[in-house]
């Protein structure tokens, strides 16, 4: 059904409308903080990142090896699936290519867990080809625990609620296991360029 | 989820920049006390915008209340906080406005307006269903007259008690207090762990983070803390 809310015409922009999926506004410079609990509070000297699960052996690197990395510099733009978008973030991480080289996985998928408890699943081909980065600076500082820090999972052509936060390690899963809000209902992958923000009830 | 089509009918202004809006919505599901619903407004050329917004009243209200915050610079709050109310309560133009709503997800952070809105529901719904859980409100504001649903709180019952927080000045009164919003206070008006309450935290941004911190620090579990974190929906 096509109705119209009278009197609404809307302020549209158009900077960067080819790169603003359906659905989504351009939040400028703010950058909204959600997250459903506290925010946690590492301890750099017994934080570490594991990758773990349908994999022949446990790969884990504590916060000095983490840093020794291979780290990039990725220029994205974030889309939070409660409709806002922002351009040209800047941060600085490792390829989950570099995490998962050496690795023989034996699942398609992956359940990325963080301190606090959170977990968001997600296929393991969309973390591998330079599409998905463990992050731990932005906009050339170290990152703000409010925004995750000290690291966390970056997936910009997933909306936001897939980058976990506090990233804690990747569980490598046989099957898709659902995260904290796919299972209130978010949708399973979540492209925002399908629009996929709910499961189908 | 499917949107549902809802319409404007009435609007009741709450402070000098959030209005009450009272919807019917066709075919609605219903919600549960503090959940928040996405609001989509289409234009007459099919450009849509869409915000979400806290849900004001209780599950067991057949009425969808919003109570909405206007941000100057937003697209959809000066739509619903002036445009929508052009016309006067009851007046067919207003009732003609057709809103669409969507039913969001159970705390989710993203819902816009006051911190209080998720409370007020959930007081309502304490009400409503008779409900004999023991419940502490801690309003922080920085003024009396910044105070949104101050009214309807007040009538919580018994099982209920709020104090308002001010950080600048405040009534004399013993449900008040002055000052900041620190461990001292929280200690004094918010359920200790040893009772294991479940703690809901309400925006802004800088307000959860500081005091679910501070609940953290006091020896809450920080899985009993729930955040919504966003500020405005502009």
């Amino acid at each position: 059904m096509a109705t119209t809310t009278r009197g609404f015409s809307g302020r549209r922009r158009e900077r960067h409308d080819d790169r603003l999926p359906p659905g989504q506004y351009d939040v400028g410079d703010a950058f909204p903080v959600l997250s459903a609990g506290p925010t946690p509070r590492a301890d750099l000297t017994t934080w570490d990142l594991t990758v773990q699960g349908q994999v022949d052996h446990v790969a884990r690197w504590n916060w000095v090896e983490f840093a020794a990395l291979p780290h990039e510099d990725i220029t994205a733009d974030l889309h939070c699936v409660t409709s806002w978008s922002k351009f040209d973030t800047r941060w600085h991480g490792v390829s989950l290519d570099t995490l998962l080289d050496g690795l023989a996985t034996g699942g398609d998928f992956v359940t990325a867990f963080s301190d606090g408890g959170y977990t968001t699943n997600i296929p393991l081909a969309d973390l591998r080809g330079r599409r998905a980065w463990a992050v731990d600076s932005y906009a050339g500082a170290p990152l703000e625990p409010v925004h995750g820090g000290p690291v966390r999972l970056l997936v910009p052509h997933l909306y936001l609620w897939k980058s976990a936060k506090w990233l804690r390690g990747i569980t490598v899963t046989a099957s898709d296991e659902l995260g904290f809000w796919e299972r209130f209902g978010y949708h399973p992958y979540g492209d925002p360029w399908r629009e996929q923000r709910y499961a189908r009830a | 989820m499917t949107w549902s089509h809802a319409v404007v009918r009435a609007v009741c202004p709450k402070s000098r920049t959030a209005v009450r809006l009272v919807l019917a919505a066709e075919g609605w599901l219903g919600h549960l006390a503090g959940q928040h619903v996405d609001v989509r407004l289409t234009a007459e050329d099919g450009y849509t915008a869409w915000r979400s917004y806290s849900v004001a009243s209780a599950p067991e209200q057949q009425l969808v209340s919003l109570v909405v915050q206007r941000v100057e610079v937003g697209e959809v709050s000066p739509y619903l906080t002036q445009d929508v109310q052009r016309g006067r309560p009851g007046d067919p133009r207003t009732r003609r406005r057709a809103l669409r709503l969507e039913g969001g997800i159970w705390r989710d952070g993203a819902a816009g307006g006051s911190g209080v809105v998720p409370f007020l529901s959930m007081l309502e719904h304490h009400r409503l269903s008779h409900s004999s859980a023991e419940v502490r409100l801690l309003y922080g504001l920085r003024s009396p007259d910044a105070a949104i649903g101050a009214a309807g709180l007040r009538r919580a019952g018994p099982r209920v008690r709020m104090t308002c927080v001010h950080s600048r000045q405040a009534p004399r009164d013993r449900d008040s207090a002055t000052g900041r919003l620190d461990a001292a206070v929280l200690h004094a008006h918010v359920m200790g762990p040893a009772s294991a309450p479940q703690m809901f935290v309400c925006r802004p941004t800088g307000f959860v983070e500081s005091v679910a911190d501070l609940l953290v620090g006091l020896g809450h579990a920080p899985a009993s803390i729930n955040t919504e974190r966003l500020g405005d929906a502009a």
